[in-house]
């Protein structure tokens, strides 16, 4: 990747966040640490590694994604409004009545959603579903779905791995967002998921762990699996809860919170300085 | 009713999966380890490619299940109602109803004739369970007949449906040649006018017969077959309740949830009438061959006539 594409995906990457707490704020309610950690994974799918046409949201061949750890449906809208699918004014009307933009996805209402999702360990399996139907369609198409490691607690997730590596989806590219913490704290004392790639391995996935805040990994790790055959892929990526906002990060408390009028105010000075710093670069 | 032959209806359904997906490459099966049992293998065989064992997983089944109907294919998920609703409620919930994608829910083994195998299969809160789902069909057919026509039919309806079938062979009398089914509309099997007995599923069949016995003793019993559960055929009802005054509800499912709450939630608003219902009554089965339960839990023609000659 060029430095003018990695700047590029950083101001994304930026205005993802920023939208994620402007709509938290607006809503006066959501998740805004698990957004925050995901932001640049959200913003490097959509801008760099996904098939997708915002004009034709329903476009067959497209690539879908999934987000299986619904909660942090903010970034990802935040993602899809920047990249055309709908106007990021829209990003203000999160989770007020009316709006398209409910707190958890919702594919009939959403342009660019691909799954309802929500309850946790379930996108994961509807994921496996899209990959198996993709090839008995013949579409060349490929399926991204993004778990929370605190998701991964669910024995659905399990299912879902044994189904995908036991029908060889190597369409599929599972992604999981190891931030270490989940509502009531570090996902190694509520109940330990680790060692995650180790688990992910002998469920027959191809591996690769990353920085999640790191673009040229990302790079390599989404080349890797597009190259796998034979099974499914993951990508492990190591995260900063909160990430961008310095009073969120690695902060369990931000799980599921929305900052308050003062908050947002120094949320969005540390955003817009970041963005400035990174369209400098 | 004459004698005719019995068939499983769980048979009937993989005999007409197997039909359809002669005719249509969108239906695509799930299964979860109970091929054999449900009778996807019927499908399995004929299509290898496109049938797929989940392994004992159903909630994975139903949101995969899902999956593959956001791209357009037209899954139907299979095992028995214990499981399929039971277990995997959730997932049915959220993955299926939530976003009204267009998965075919074939559940075997409904209902207390599961028989031998005891309590744990007998799955009596079926109706209830995705009766409170928004936009989900339910339907439970009471023969071979009606339930090859409701699988076509289930096909062609765009969103998710829920089917109930049954383990034990049951009588055999619609005609395939002139049976026409269609969803939400139910079947006046027998005109009456002293008392309406709205059946569902197998006790279709024992309703017709209680109306014989009725006949003899000179009541006069309406007999409607209301194998569409969700949407209710609320016309039909109303008419007859306003016809006969008096209904008796019968299902082999709970009284709670059921078909039985569903006329009464109807008619109490509507057309105050007097029900009674005949179901199993709030608790569970035992093991036992399928015949005998049914007769044990009052789910037979002889009890529907007791309940209707102290309901005159």
């Amino acid at each position: 990747m060029t430095a003018e594409e990695r700047k590029q995906l950083s101001v994304l990457a930026c205005k993802v966040r920023l939208g994620i707490i402007e709509g938290t704020h607006s809503a006066k309610a959501g998740h805004p640490g698990g957004s925050l950690s995901a932001a640049d994974l959200f913003t490097y799918l959509y801008f760099r590694e996904m098939k997708v046409d915002p004009a034709n949201p329903q476009w067959e061949e497209r690539d879908r994604f999934v987000l299986s750890k619904g909660h942090t449906a903010p970034g990802l809208y935040g993602a899809l409004a920047h990249k055309g699918f709908f106007p990021v004014s829209d990003l203000l009307t999160l989770r007020h009545i009316g709006s398209h933009l409910q707190g958890h996805p919702n594919m009939n209402t959403t342009p660019g959603v691909d799954m309802s999702t929500g309850s946790l360990g379930q996108g994961v399996s509807a994921a496996a579903g899209m990959a198996l139907a993709a090839r008995y369609q013949g579409k060349d198409c490929r399926v991204y779905t993004l778990l929370g490691d605190g998701e991964i607690q669910e024995g659905q997730v399990w299912e879902a791995f044994m189904f995908a590596s036991h029908y060889k989806l190597d369409n599929l590219c599972v992604i999981i967002d190891n931030n270490g913490l989940q509502i009531d704290g570090n996902v190694a004392d509520v109940m330990s998921p680790y060692p995650i790639p180790e688990k992910l391995k002998a469920f027959g996935f191809g591996v690769a762990e990353i920085d999640g805040h790191n673009f040229d990994q990302m790079e390599e790790a989404f080349a890797q699996a597009r190259a796998h055959k034979g099974g499914p892929f993951a990508i492990v990526m190591k995260t900063v809860k909160g990430k961008g906002v310095s009073y969120m990060e690695n902060q369990a408390g931000w799980h599921g919170k929305a900052p308050n009028d003062a908050e947002y105010e120094i949320a969005m000075a540390e955003l817009k300085a970041q963005l400035a710093e990174a369209e400098a670069m | 009713m004459a004698e005719s032959k019995k068939i499983a209806t769980r048979d009937s359904y993989g005999n007409t999966l197997k039909e359809l997906g002669a005719l249509h490459e969108d239906i695509v099966v799930f299964d979860a380890d109970l091929a054999g049992a449900t009778k996807t293998a019927v499908f399995q065989k004929a299509f290898p490619e496109r049938h797929f064992n989940c392994g004992i997983a159903e909630g994975n089944m139903m949101a995969v299940a899902a999956g593959a109907a956001a791209m357009g294919l037209v899954p139907f998920a299979s095992s028995f109602a214990m499981f399929a609703v039971g277990r995997a409620y959730e997932q049915v919930r959220n993955s299926i109803g939530y976003p009204n994608l267009n998965v075919k829910i074939g559940a075997s083994h409904g209902g207390i004739s599961v028989g031998e195998d005891g309590a744990s299969h007998q799955c009596c809160e079926d109706f209830a369970l995705m009766r409170s789902i928004p936009g989900m069909v339910v339907m439970c057919p009471s023969d071979a007949v009606e339930a090859c026509a409701m699988v076509k039919a289930a096909y062609k309806h765009k969103g998710p449906v829920y089917m109930r079938f049954g383990r034990s062979p049951v009588p055999v009398f619609h005609d395939e040649d002139s049976f026409r089914f269609e969803i939400g509309k139910g079947e006046v099997l027998r005109e009456g006018n002293q008392v309406a007995i709205l059946a569902t599923g197998l006790m279709v069949a024992e309703a017709v017969q209680a109306a014989e016995t009725l006949s003899a003793e000179g009541v006069s019993a309406m007999v409607v077959n209301l194998a569409t559960i969700k949407p209710l055929d609320e016309e039909l009802v109303l008419r007859a309740a306003r016809t006969c005054g008096k209904v008796v509800t019968c299902e082999e499912h709970s009284v709670i949830g059921g078909l039985g709450e569903a006329v009464c939630a109807l008619l109490s608003q509507q057309l105050p009438t007097p029900v009674r219902r005949v179901g199993v009554n709030d608790e569970y089965g035992y093991s036992g061959p399928a015949a005998d339960l049914l007769k044990a839990f009052g789910l037979s023609a002889g009890h529907i006539v007791d309940v209707v000659r102290d309901f005159l």
